[in-house]
């Protein structure tokens, strides 16, 4: 079976929770599923929850940056949420700064800029 | 400077750097590093074993739990008997790419660890070092 990670829709929101140990295919993979379910609901914000998420890499990186511009191209707005405070630390060092990409603290703050995004459209 | 453990990994398939990783977070765990040691030293990994497979056309990784003196180390060895690099010099620096990556995948695995070493010879592959010390 091919493994995929879920894409929960709130109203007109996108909710994805990495709980995985993602190779780089996996994650194309939710960047293509993701890109298709933005059109296909309309969405107007996409929340991605990655407090699970032990390391984030340049391909990882790469992937989130991409997700992102796809979105905005798309009319919508991502939040990358819960990044743990090792793999920010770990991110800067290693060169990726994830310029572009919206983040926060947590879900819940990270669904407050969501929904002050789409207000002010 | 001593050997505690050492244990081998194949690499041929992006499921088996998701096994590296792993491998290198035990490995970092049992050396007591801190939980932004093993963070780097993990990323690094990933890094060092996506090159391997994608660059490299696959290869090994070997990772050696070290001691020395009191301190303790944790040491990754990446071969590959993949086309080696022209041009180190080049392929270290950031933004330098000739895939598909950001290009930050030596310079940044370089940062994240202790010691860092790259011997490639064109035709024979290539071998990356990294130390970690606790």
């Amino acid at each position: 079976m091919q493994e995929k990670i879920p894409i929960l829709q709130i109203d007109d929101l996108l909710l994805v929770s990495i709980q995985v140990d993602m190779h780089d295919q996996l994650a194309l993979q939710l960047q293509d599923d993701l890109t298709e379910k933005i059109t296909a609901t309309s969405a107007r914000g996409v929340l991605i929850d990655i407090s699970s998420l032990e390391i984030v890499d340049s391909f990882i990186g790469r992937i989130i940056g991409n997700i992102s511009a796809m979105a905005r191209i798309l009319d919508a707005k991502t939040v990358v949420v819960g990044m743990q405070p090792a793999v920010a630390i770990t991110l800067v060092e290693l060169g990726l700064t994830l310029g572009g990409v919206h983040t926060a603290l947590n879900v819940s703050r990270g669904m407050e800029l969501l929904r002050r995004g789409s207000s002010d459209s | 400077m001593s050997i505690a453990k050492s244990s081998t990994f194949p690499v041929a398939a992006e499921t088996d750097v998701v096994k590296v990783r792993q491998a290198v977070r035990a490995a970092a765990i049992e050396c007591k590093f801190s939980l932004v040691d093993q963070t780097k030293v993990v990323t690094a990994a990933s890094e060092l074993g996506r090159n391997l497979l994608i660059y490299g056309g696959g290869g090994e990784v070997r990772i050696e739990l070290l001691q020395e003196g009191l301190r303790r180390g944790l040491r990754t060895v990446f071969e590959d008997h993949g086309p080696g690099i022209p041009d180190i010099e080049q392929a270290m620096k950031d933004g330098f790419t000739s895939g598909s990556g950001m290009g930050l995948g030596l310079g940044g695995a370089r940062r994240l660890v202790n010691e860092f070493d790259i011997v490639s010879k064109v035709g024979e592959g290539t071998r990356v070092t990294i130390t970690k010390w606790k």
